[in-house]
C-alpha cells in the first residue's frame, strides 16, 4: 500500500509515445515524513501516519506541534492522513513521489468544488419541464410522493439542497508520469477539488 | 501556474513554419497501420487557429470528391512529421467559417501579393 499527500497544481495535456494527447491532472505530493505507525499491540490496527506541506508554528496547535516534534521534526506541518494497512514504513522516513511507479493504478481523494444551494436539475440531474405552451414547470421537481398513503415524504427523496464541497474518491486513475525532481506526480483524467486543494493519493 | 508552464514548454516543437488561417498548406501526418508507418498528406485551407502554447490546435479543411472535410491538428503534435505552407492567402478574420457555407468558385481565396 503506498500513499502521499498532495496539492493540485492544476490540468494540462501531454502526448504520449503513441503522438496522442492525455489530459492530466498535476499533483505536487510531498515529501511527506512519517510522523507516526499505529501497530497492532498498541493500537489495536495496522496503519502509517504521513504528514504534508511545511507551516509556521504558530498556525497549528501546540499539542499537534508537539506530536510532530516528538516525531523529530523541527517545523508544523498543516496536514496529517492515516494510510491504511500494514508497511516497512518507520518514524523518520520520508516518502516521496518516488514510492509510486509509472503507469501505476491510483485513486485520488478530494473535496469537491462548493456548489452551494442547488435545484433538483443540476444536483440530481432530474429532467426539465417544457419551456412553452404557457408551461411554468421548468426546473419544478415534480411529484415527491403520493397522497393519503404514505401520508408523507420518504426518506432520502431527492430534493434541492447543497451541492459539492463533499469528499469524493475517483478510482481507475492512472500515473502517466512523475518528476521526482519538482516532486510532481501527472495523473491522467481529473482529480476532485478546486486547484491547490489537498488530495490524498493511493497506489492500489 | 508556473509549473504548468514548465511542462508545456519542454514539450513545444521548433521548425515549424508560420501559417495562419487562409493559407494553403499540406500537412504530412504519421499514420499508423498494424506494425506499419506509413505518412499521409493532408492539404486544404487552413480555417482556424485556436489556443496557445502546446495546447494550439489548427484546422484544415479541403473539398473532398465534393464533400468538405475538416481535420484538427495539434501544432505541436509529434505526429506531424512537417507542415509545408503553399500559398499565403489574403483574408480579413482569423475564423474563417464562413467558407463552410461557399462552394465552388465561392470558396476560393486569393493569394496575398506581395
Amino acid at each position: 500500500m503506498t500513499g502521499i499527500i498532495g496539492k493540485k497544481v492544476g490540468m494540462t495535456q501531454l502526448f504520449d509515445d503513441d503522438g496522442n494527447v492525455v489530459a492530466v491532472t498535476v499533483v505536487q505530493a510531498g515529501p511527506c515524513p512519517v510522523t507516526q505507525v499505529r501497530t497492532l499491540d498498541i493500537d489495536g490496527y495496522e496503519a502509517v501516519q504521513l504528514a504534508f506541506e511545511e507551516c509556521k508554528d504558530k498556525h497549528i496547535s501546540k499539542p499537534e506541534l508537539g506530536h510532530l516534534k516528538k516525531a523529530g521534526l523541527k517545523h508544523g506541518m498543516r496536514h496529517l492522513v492515516e494510510f491504511d494497512g500494514p508497511g516497512d514504513l518507520k518514524i523518520g522516513d520520508t516518502v516521496t513521489v518516488e514510492a509510486f511507479e509509472d503507469g501505476q493504478a491510483v485513486t485520488a481523494t478530494g473535496v469537491s468544488k462548493g456548489k452551494g444551494f442547488q435545484g433538483t436539475v443540476k444536483r440530481h440531474n432530474f429532467a426539465r419541464g417544457p419551456e412553452t405552451h404557457g408551461s411554468h414547470n421548468v426546473r419544478q421537481p415534480g411529484s415527491i410522493g403520493a397522497s393519503a398513503y404514505p401520508a408523507r415524504v420518504f426518506k432520502g427523496m431527492r430534493m434541492s439542497g447543497h451541492m459539492g464541497a463533499q469528499r469524493v474518491t475517483q478510482q481507475g486513475l492512472k500515473i502517466v508520469r512523475r518528476d521526482v525532481e519538482n516532486n510532481l506526480l501527472l495523473i491522467k483524467g481529473s482529480v476532485p477539488g478546486a486547484k491547490n486543494s489537498v488530495v490524498v493519493i493511493k497506489g492500489r | 501556474m508556473n509549473i504548468i508552464e514548465n511542462i508545456e514548454r519542454q514539450q513545444l516543437r521548433e521548425g515549424i513554419p508560420q501559417f495562419k488561417a487562409g493559407d494553403n498548406v499540406k500537412v504530412h501526418f504519421k499514420v499508423v497501420e498494424g506494425s506499419r508507418h506509413r505518412i499521409q498528406v493532408f492539404q486544404g485551407t487552413v480555417i482556424k487557429r485556436q489556443g496557445q502554447g502546446v495546447r494550439e490546435t489548427f484546422t484544415v479543411r479541403k473539398q473532398s470528391f465534393g464533400v468538405g472535410v475538416e481535420r484538427t491538428f495539434p501544432v505541436h503534435s509529434p505526429k506531424i512529421d512537417s507542415i509545408e505552407v503553399m500559398q499565403i492567402g489574403d483574408v480579413r478574420r482569423a475564423k474563417l467559417y464562413y467558407l463552410r457555407q461557399k462552394v465552388g468558385k465561392q470558396a476560393r481565396i486569393r493569394e496575398k501579393q506581395r
